[in-house]
């Protein structure tokens, strides 16, 4: 059993206490008939945000510098050529996720092959890459608007046992990434890598191979993530992605996880999902324009981040 | 060999890119070899140049500004609205954005906070008082603006001259002077700059408001251009400005920036599309050539540090 005071310094509960504060403040507003469904709709935008999310704090535990920004452009390319191969056949729903892991599966090799082959930051090797995966999505989409399978469909908007079925999906990802980040070989070598490369090369650990699985991970997360996002928002749109570039690191950081890289944090990243878009709807609630509400939602994420920073002196 | 200034040599690469392309655009369509044709190649060219630089400042100081895009937009919004109708007015909410960068730049330094994150953050902030701004696309541009930015100076057009002297501004501020030096060396070392007996607080103050003032110089440049503005006119300005420093020459860590080099990334980045319609290629590859260049453009470089290692002697795994 955990004490309260344990639970209070443990650095995701703060996303939780924010996400939490954020939706009494909604429901104060909009009385407890709006809160079930709200809470039905904040898992399931959330389960996109956790699935991107993971995969970014993989590849951002792997020390600074390390960030994916091809999220986007691999979310778009892989609900594109998926929903194009399905084109709404049910029987084909195996093999669109499939061709969505194939794209994660390339992207993931070839972000790391320029990484490695020409020795550049990740930042500007996963940026060269995004741009070459969305002109390929821009060339596959074409204006064509193709409808998922109905029962995969169905399958993202339906929900089981009053959980959406997208964030049961999250959340057994989430489980396996804890898994894997601290019950494994590998995430201990994550840890370590981004605590100490030159360590972690010295200690004779299989640094390449590491990064290498973690940006595939990330990359097929992402790919996963824009799968299920066409099939729930009834077709691949070429900008489908364009706002989880910065969701996908804001939930992060937000989440409680290092930016300087080697100690990340699962829970986190759902307590900052959940907190993210409670924050949108409150201010959608409240009743502001689009202006203001953007306004609201950036200086709460900087404060968010300042307070955060706050309790961690030393790290940053 | 003889010896080449290690600056210059950073620009060797940059320098050739551009050149083959703009040879290569030439051959495609010969016309593009005149006045007017040069002009339209790079007219679109000065505002990313501006917010290139000023990404470079911010790259020179160790941290990455995600937000140029929404701020550059913001800036063109104000340029359309409040700098057209009520300058003064104008002119005091651009120098309050540039103090919001100073204040930044402190915030950032004294809570020890990633740099990427805050700017992230302030994205939403720019592009939501942009849309507060102007709601939908319009406004119009300032006759001065619009004065510099369709000059017709003899023999030489604006935007080739424009160039120019954005670089050689830069150049002389982030090279030449004692400013320069210190915002280089707090990227470099910054415990070496406070040893020094400098604030190191004060220089990224000092390196964020430059660069807003760069991104202001920008968004009013870009409005010269268009005439009229709007809240996303300039969304990928983040991406481009950032592609723009590494192609010419600047490195993420270390205060390793080229002020002319980031000039030409940009004009080379612009160009890069109009080579492409020149090919008659489907504008879907647009996006994906600027990509393929900024790989080529690095995998050159690599090479090129090869050659640099091997004829120094010195072999390094």
């Amino acid at each position: 059993m955990m004490s309260l005071a344990r639970l209070m310094r443990r650095p995701w509960i703060w996303s939780f206490v924010a996400a939490l504060a954020v939706w009494l403040a909604t429901v104060a507003v909009t009385g407890l008939g709006g809160a079930g469904g709200l809470a039905q709709a904040t898992l399931t935008f959330a389960a996109f945000s956790v699935l991107v999310g993971i995969g970014q704090m993989f590849v951002i535990t792997l020390g600074p510098g390390n960030i994916d920004l091809s999220v986007p452009a691999t979310m778009t390319l892989a609900g594109t050529l998926a929903l194009k191969l399905m084109n709404g056949a049910e029987g084909m729903v195996i093999a669109g996720l499939g061709v969505a892991l194939l794209v994660g599966l390339a992207v993931g090799l070839a972000n790391y092959a320029l990484i490695k082959a020409l020795r550049i930051p990740p930042i500007i090797a996963t940026l060269s890459m995004s741009f070459l995966i969305q002109s390929a999505a821009i060339w596959s989409n074409r204006g064509l608007r193709i409808k998922p399978p109905a029962a995969l469909a169905d399958f993202t908007t339906a929900a089981t046992l009053g959980v959406p079925n997208l964030a049961l999906v999250a959340g057994a990802v989430s489980v396996l990434a804890w898994v894997l980040l601290n019950r494994t070989v590998y995430g201990r070598r994550i840890a370590a890598i981004g605590q100490s490369l030159p360590a972690a090369r010295m200690a004779g650990m299989p640094v390449d191979g590491t990064r290498l699985a973690t940006y595939v991970l990330c990359a097929v997360l992402a790919a996963v993530c824009g799968f299920l996002l066409a099939s729930f928002s009834g077709g691949a749109a070429l900008n489908m992605g364009a706002e989880y570039l910065l969701m996908s690191i804001a939930v992060v950081i937000i989440g409680g996880t290092a930016v300087a890289g080697g100690d990340s944090n699962v829970p986190g990243i759902w307590g900052a999902a959940l907190f993210m878009f409670l924050v949108v709807s409150m201010l959608n609630s409240y009743g502001f324009g689009a202006g203001v509400r953007l306004i609201m939602t950036g200086l709460i994420i900087i404060a968010v981040i300042v307070l955060a920073s706050g309790r961690r002196p030393g790290t940053g | 060999m003889s010896r080449i200034p290690a600056e210059a040599l950073r620009l060797l690469i940059p320098a050739l890119s551009l050149v083959t392309l703009l040879a290569a655009v030439f051959w495609l369509q010969p016309r593009a070899m005149s006045y007017t044709g040069l002009n339209l190649l790079f007219n679109l060219a000065v505002p990313i140049a501006l917010a290139t630089v000023a990404q470079m400042l911010i790259m020179a100081v160790n941290d990455l500004d995600l937000s140029m895009g929404t701020f550059v937009s913001f800036v063109a919004c104000v340029t359309a609205t409040f700098l057209h109708d009520t300058p003064l007015i104008g002119v005091l909410i651009l120098l309050a954005a540039i103090g919001v960068y100073a204040a930044l730049g402190v915030i950032i330094h004294l809570r020890n906070l990633p740099a990427i994150v805050v700017t992230l953050g302030m994205s939403f902030v720019w592009g939501g008082l942009a849309v507060l701004i102007l709601p939908a696309p319009g406004g119009a541009a300032p006759g001065w603006a619009l004065a510099v930015m369709k000059s017709k100076p003899p023999l030489v057009p604006m935007a080739i001259i424009a160039a120019l002297v954005i670089a050689l501004v830069a150049h002389l501020i982030v090279m030449r002077s004692s400013f320069g030096v210190l915002i280089r060396g707090l990227g470099g070392n910054p415990r070496s700059v406070a040893r020094a007996g400098w604030s190191v607080l004060m220089v990224r103050a000092g390196a964020y408001a430059l660069a807003a003032a760069f991104a202001v110089a920008a968004g009013i440049a870009l409005v010269g251009l268009t005439t009229a503005a709007d809240a996303n006119i300039a969304l990928r300005y983040t991406l481009l400005s950032i592609a723009g420093v590494i192609l010419g020459g600047g490195e993420f860590t270390g205060g390793r920036v080229s002020p002319a080099g980031a000039v030409i990334g940009a004009l080379t980045l612009t160009l890069a599309g109009s080579f492409l319609s020149f090919l008659r290629l489907s504008p879907d590859w647009q996006i994906g050539a600027q990509g393929a260049i900024l790989i080529i453009v690095l995998a050159l470089r690599l090479v090129l540090r090869r050659i640099e290692q091997g004829s120094g002697g010195g072999r390094r795994a």
